[in-house]
């Protein structure tokens, strides 16, 4: 019995995608790891020392979630950007867009690439963080449910930052000037409850603290923001995307002249 | 039913520029059709549309009477596309790469092996199956884009330009290829500079000068339009000029070296009595140039000349 043809053409995309990073996993699971490593021994061990508890956890353990969300987004949106950017520059992006495979298949396997690597990165990260702190794990569904939401969030993300890019130069901006200071100040290393009323305001803007926070409850059973509002604001970004993506590929926005 | 039909197509640029002022042309299924044309005169840009690389701007493209607009997937499974450039991952095995698109067009990875097999035995590719594609030769990298474009089995196949930069063997073997492709049903659209090739290759064609048709018909119909044809002699003994030859377009361009043009009612036969009667021998002949390439180098300049 044959298998849907879409299901196929999905099933070939994302396959294509995970050997991709596996095969070079010198570049793409590996620096994480040993970034994260360096977060938890210099913030965690040295500095964390003297910081104290934090929400009524050592502040050690309450960096674990948001170290390991950073890996996650990191590595999702840098997945498919350099993925599908170098598609587009060496086109054999062509062998998609001439192939029947519709444009939600070709998005929905570059969106599953990404999360298969977000998630596999994230997974090291947690267990690296097994040897530096004792993270608990309060509900191992909204753990795995903030892997998988977060990831898809930034694969999105990536995938329409490739699509107008032109240069290599262009797939590096965004990582560098937006994802950082937001993942920085989304509440990776604080609670937002240490910020005056006005900053924590402001920090209500950054769609990476509702993240953070959702992941930590998922972790510690901590979090800054209710979560049902983390995991609505969460799905609501991942809509707009996903139609806005969609939207494109049917334009041929970036990738057809 | 025509296995292609394109309506009035018109595709302006940003900026501008026209590259196609609403082409229409028919091909008839099982046909080997050549799109022809110099560079810059829309060739790409019309396959770039029927392969969905392209937006349009007006006009309809129908494949085995099914709209790229209404109906684009029903339109993609029948296409097989040999662009230009290489297109393909040059990291990944070769391999890999007919697996993937077949897997793109919802073929399972068992049946897809034993097609990739198949095509890369016929293409003489199957011992490099594992071999990253940057390390092929440009003849592999060629053969590699025909392989994959009909590892789906497509009904039409467009090749632009499948042989360039290839050398006259491989060449030679390719046309051999793909004549049995096409005499397995598929028909067959291609571009080619070389003009020898597309005489040799194809049945019809049409020929695109600035976004626009300017000849639509058989090659035979074609060639049959062809007034004069210039031979180029090999004399067995150098001359060092020539005997009185009214009637007759003949010039020594060099001693040994005889060039005749005759016109289509005229033939070889008048030329052939003037040597024997002049005792001057002939070791070959060639034709001077391609009859196709003649008659197209004619209508380009009868073109320009209008426009």
């Amino acid at each position: 019995m044959f298998a849907s043809p879409y299901w196929v053409a999905y099933r070939t995309i994302v396959i294509k995608e995970i050997r991709r990073f596996s095969r070079i996993w010198m570049q793409t699971v590996l620096p994480p790891v040993i970034t994260t490593t360096l977060y938890f021994i210099i913030f965690g061990r040295l500095i964390g020392g003297k910081i104290g508890p934090m929400g009524g956890v050592d502040y050690i353990n309450y960096i674990v979630p948001g170290l390991v969300l950073m890996a996650v987004i990191t590595n999702s949106y840098a997945n498919v950007v350099s993925s599908f950017y170098q598609a587009k520059f060496q086109h054999h992006i062509e062998e998609l867009l001439v192939s029947p495979a519709p444009h939600w298949v070709i998005l929905a396997g570059f969106i599953s690439g990404g999360v298969a690597r977000g998630v596999t990165v994230g997974s090291v990260v947690l267990a690296v963080s097994c040897v530096f702190a004792e993270p608990h794990l309060h509900s191992i569904p909204m753990t795995l449910l903030v892997f998988v939401l977060t990831s898809a969030l930034f694969a999105l993300g990536g995938f329409i930052n490739a699509i107008y890019a032109n240069s290599f130069d262009d797939i590096t901006i965004i990582p560098n000037f937006v994802l950082t200071p937001l993942t920085y100040l989304g509440g990776v290393f604080y609670s937002i409850d240490l910020l005056s009323p006005f900053w924590q305001q402001v920090s209500l803007f950054n769609p990476i603290l509702y993240m953070v926070n959702a992941f930590r409850y998922g972790l510690l059973g901590l979090s800054d923001i209710p979560v049902g509002i983390a995991l609505t604001m969460t799905l609501i970004f991942i809509t707009a995307l996903t139609l806005f993506s969609l939207r494109l590929l049917t334009k041929g926005i970036g990738i057809k002249t | 039913m025509h296995a292609l039909s394109l309506k009035n197509l018109k595709k302006t640029y940003p900026g501008g520029v026209e590259a196609l002022k609403g082409i229409s042309l028919d091909v008839a299924e099982g046909d080997f059709f050549a799109l022809l044309g110099p560079n810059g005169a829309g060739k790409s840009t019309a396959i770039g549309i029927i392969s969905s690389l392209v937006n349009k701007t007006s006009g309809d493209v129908k494949v085995f009477g099914r709209s790229l607009e209404r109906e684009p997937e029903a339109v993609k499974r029948c296409l097989g596309l040999v662009p230009q450039e290489f297109n393909f991952n040059p990291f990944e095995p070769i391999g890999e790469i007919l697996v993937n698109q077949a897997g793109y067009h919802g073929i399972p990875r068992k049946l897809a092996w034993e097609r990739a097999e198949q095509y890369l035995n016929q293409l003489e590719l199957w011992d490099k199956r594992r071999q990253p594609a940057r390390k092929l030769s440009g003849g592999m990298k060629r053969r590699l884009m025909i392989a994959r474009a009909l590892v789906h089995r497509p009904r039409l196949l467009i090749l632009d330009e499948p042989t360039a930069g290839v050398d006259i063997e491989i060449r030679r073997s390719m046309w051999e290829f793909i004549r049995g492709i096409n005499r397995e049903g598929v028909t067959i659209i291609l571009t080619t500079h070389y003009l020898e090739e597309a005489e040799n290759l194809c049945r019809n064609l049409a020929i695109i000068n600035q976004g626009e048709i300017i000849e639509h018909s058989s090659m035979r119909e074609l060639l049959t339009r062809l007034r004069s044809e210039s031979f180029v002699l090999n004399l067995k003994r150098p001359l060092e000029g020539l005997p009185p030859h009214e009637g007759l377009w003949l010039k020594l361009s060099e001693p040994g070296l005889l060039e005749v043009c005759v016109n289509q009612e005229q033939g070889l036969n008048p030329v052939f009595d003037y040597l024997n009667r002049n005792g001057i021998e002939v070791a070959s002949m060639r034709n001077k140039q391609n009859r196709l390439e003649q008659l197209f180098i004619g209508l380009l300049q009868r073109d320009r000349e209008a426009s």
